[in-house]
């Protein structure tokens, strides 16, 4: 190639092999490959009319009353960051997914799967941040499991957490993505960002000037606010993995509409925008433990704004988008300057950018 | 931290805007040098605010396209070693070798990490005395002085399970080498900011002089972008081929003199291989004097089987801003993010996956949903 003349560049590429043969890290990220993998592995195997809801949690008719059921597992690393341990976010998490179907979260379960090595003191102070966070949300854990694995076979805790929890009987409907409609006002309860960075900043050792802290949170008031004062909520998601970008992907797809958001209206805290800009990330994209997104009607928007500003965990709700009279599963921003993109699902993990 | 927002008004935009749509009397193609530069115009949707006359084609500035497939195969045999960690900056691990990516061994056990500087590779080498630690030296003039100062830092220090992979390039050489393309569209350069606030933009007004084209060092936020745009849309309409400076907050004219100092010090000039675009002459860095004992290509001699690539990729034209990602047969089709044929499809600053995450086109709204579905 030394001797190549401009003009005959080699236009040349590889095709490499799919990376479908073992799971990667993407495979857990929320985005593409996540789903890739539930449609293609879970799906088959598991399918029925509950699963394809694909909702937070599923729905259950029993005896006249509906519940609500969910499980959820913890891996994150380190096991304590600013701002909350694994402990709580196990508890938070599993209680907002019943939250996120109108549910009153009731009891939860606790799996443990221990490493072998782990400090004593490490498990307490997990341990005490659960029973704190349990009491938080008014729930009860009434069952759980312990296992403990060789060292180097697991990454200190993992925690599996189950719960279910009751559906009022003001929620007319399902609540869920099929029955977002368009003309539906999209509603954020609050400042995108802070967990997915809070941990990262840990993990990498960075150090802002004030510590960023996860947002780790029981959501629960908040919905039961916007029920209690009677809004129409057609759908409810909460926006852990993957962000709003993720979630609202994840609606627009499967509803085959298009979710218009202004990126100027979007609350992203100056720190966390800051270190999103310092590595190269989208805070569109990355996780919350306290956030979630409702759409209602356009009418009951300034209504439902009204009743969560007074809850403290959605005190900073705003009102980011629409959804559009027109198919196109897509999410379309307009940008701070005014021109248009599309938010895409991410097709793997967010990675920093070498420049 | 401030200049979040004050290169991202809206208001300014309009008014940049306007004075460009005043100022254009017919069309021209301008080339943003930089990914970064890029990654602005499409996620901020720059291209609406534009008039019809204006096209903006996308450079080679994009550390993650125009490493060489060779290279990415050495690294990822380096990486393979049960004697080596080897740290990277994050996003050149999605991208495809001949067979392999770095994400794919690391999947099947080696030990890769994302580091986000070279200093902190040089830290786990500290660390880890009994393991071979290696950094992957890729980028542009903005990266070298990290990497270079790692060399130095290593050899001052006398570490020495510590090595470097070193793949950079240097902008204006693929400058020179677009514009003597007979193919070439290019006819106004956004250079590279952040490339000169270490290397200044001396270096540039020859290549301005001989080829008659503007070069505008121009800034990473919408509002720098639209502003370079203007100055070089000015000196097309007004018949000038000057060097000019946008980024003037970040950029002096000559530079950053003891990141130059360093860079000189561990770092030779070297032919490199450049991936869609062949070998440039006097376009990369290599390790030079007592630095060679930190070179993992000495260190870890590679036996693989030669690279190879397939034609099915257009990257080449992508790079050089004769073809649009869009314009690709493959694009969402065969060639997604999840399975890219080219480099380009990979890191965010790649324009074919910038194209397809943000993809809007004037008029034309690229819905990967559906032409997509072929590789699902």
């Amino acid at each position: 190639m030394a001797d190549a003349k401009i003009s005959s560049f080699s236009l040349n590429c590889p095709v490499p092999r799919v990376a479908d043969d073992r799971i990667v890290l993407a495979h857990g990220g929320g985005g593409r490959l996540t789903h890739q993998l539930i449609e293609k592995i879970f799906m088959p195997a598991f399918s029925n009319d509950m699963l394809e809801q694909r909702h937070d949690g599923a729905v259950l008719a029993v005896n006249g009353s509906r519940l609500a059921f969910t499980t959820d597992s913890f891996v994150v690393r380190p096991l304590i960051f600013p701002g909350g341990t694994i402990g709580d976010l196990a508890v938070f998490g599993t209680v907002n997914d019943l939250a996120m179907c109108g549910a009153r979260p009731l009891y939860l379960s606790a799996g443990f799967i221990l490493e072998e090595g782990l400090e004593m003191e490490t498990l307490r102070t997990v341990v005490a941040s659960m029973q704190e966070a349990a009491a938080k949300a008014n729930v009860r854990l009434v069952t759980g499991d312990t296992k403990v694995v060789d060292k180097g076979k697991g990454d200190g805790v993992f925690v599996n957490t189950s719960g279910i929890g009751l559906i009022e009987a003001n929620v007319k409907g399902t609540i869920g993505p099929a029955s977002v409609q368009p003309g539906d006002a999209v509603i954020v309860s609050g400042d995108l960002g802070r967990h997915g960075i809070a941990i990262l900043s840990v993990r990498e050792g960075l150090e802002f000037e004030s510590p960023i802290l996860s947002d780790t949170d029981c959501v629960w008031p908040a919905v039961e606010a916007l029920l209690n004062a009677g809004v129409e909520v057609h759908c409810l998601r909460d926006l852990t993995r993957g962000g709003l970008a993720t979630t609202l992907n994840e609606i627009a797809g499967d509803r085959n509409i298009c979710i218009y958001l202004e990126e100027s209206l979007i609350p992203v805290e100056e720190t966390v925008q800051s270190a999103c800009e310092i590595l190269g990330l989208d805070p569109l994209y990355v996780a919350n433990e306290g956030r979630f997104a409702v759409f209602v009607p356009a009418a009951q928007a300034d209504a439902a704004l009204e009743v969560v500003k007074r809850i403290p965990v959605s005190s900073g709700s705003v009102r980011v988008g629409r959804v559009e009279d027109s198919p196109g599963r897509t999410v379309v921003l307009q940008s701070r300057i005014g021109g248009n993109r599309v938010v895409d699902m991410l097709s793997g993990e967010q990675l920093p950018r070498i420049c | 931290m401030k200049f979040l927002s004050e290169y991202r008004d809206q208001k300014a935009a309009e008014q940049l805007a306007g004075a460009i749509r005043r100022k254009v009397t017919r069309p021209w193609t301008i080339m943003e040098i930089c990914g970064g530069q890029t990654h602005t115009i499409v996620k901020s949707g720059l291209e609406d605010l534009l008039p019809r006359e204006i096209s903006l084609v996308h450079g080679p500035g994009c550390p993650v396209c125009v490493t060489p497939i060779e290279l990415i195969d050495k690294a990822v045999a380096i990486a393979k070693r049960p004697d080596v960690i080897f740290c990277s900056f994050g996003d050149m691990l999605r991208v495809p070798g001949s067979t392999k990516s770095l994400f794919d061994v690391k999947a099947e056990g080696a030990d890769v990490r994302i580091v986000y500087s070279p200093l902190d590779a040089l830290k786990l080498a500290k660390a880890n005395p009994e393991k071979q630690v290696v950094f992957f030296a890729v980028g542009f003039e903005t990266t070298a002085p990290a990497n270079a100062m790692a060399a130095w830092q290593a050899d001052h220090d006398g570490i020495e399970n510590f090595s470097l992979l070193v793949s950079h390039v240097l902008v204006p050489p693929a400058m020179e080498a677009l514009l003597s393309s007979e193919n070439c569209v290019v006819q106004g350069f956004l250079a590279a900011g952040h490339v000169c606030t270490i290397m200044g933009f001396e270096e540039y007004f020859p290549i301005a002089a001989k080829y008659t084209v503007p070069i505008v060092v121009t800034g990473f936020e919408p509002l720098d972008i639209l502003d370079g745009i203007l100055m070089t849309v000015a000196q097309l309409e007004e018949g000038r081929h000057e060097v000019e400076n946008q980024y003037a907050r970040a950029v002096r004219r000559e530079g950053n003199r003891p990141a130059q100092k360093t860079i000189a010090e561990v770092f030779e000039v070297t032919p490199r291989e450049w991936r869609g675009l062949g070998e440039i002459p006097a376009s990369g860095f290599q390790l030079r004097g007592r630095f060679q004992k930190y070179d993992a290509n000495r260190r870890f001699p590679f036996t693989g089987i030669p690279a190879h690539e397939s034609p099915d990729c257009i990257s080449g034209l992508i790079l050089q801003g004769i073809k649009k990602p869009h314009e690709c047969p493959a694009f969402a089709v065969k060639c997604t993010p999840e399975n890219p044929l080219g480099a380009p499809m990979v890191s965010s600053e790649g324009a074919c996956a910038a194209y397809y995450h943000y993809g809007r086109r004037q008029n034309q709204l690229v819905q990967p949903e559906l032409s997509g579905s072929a590789s699902r």
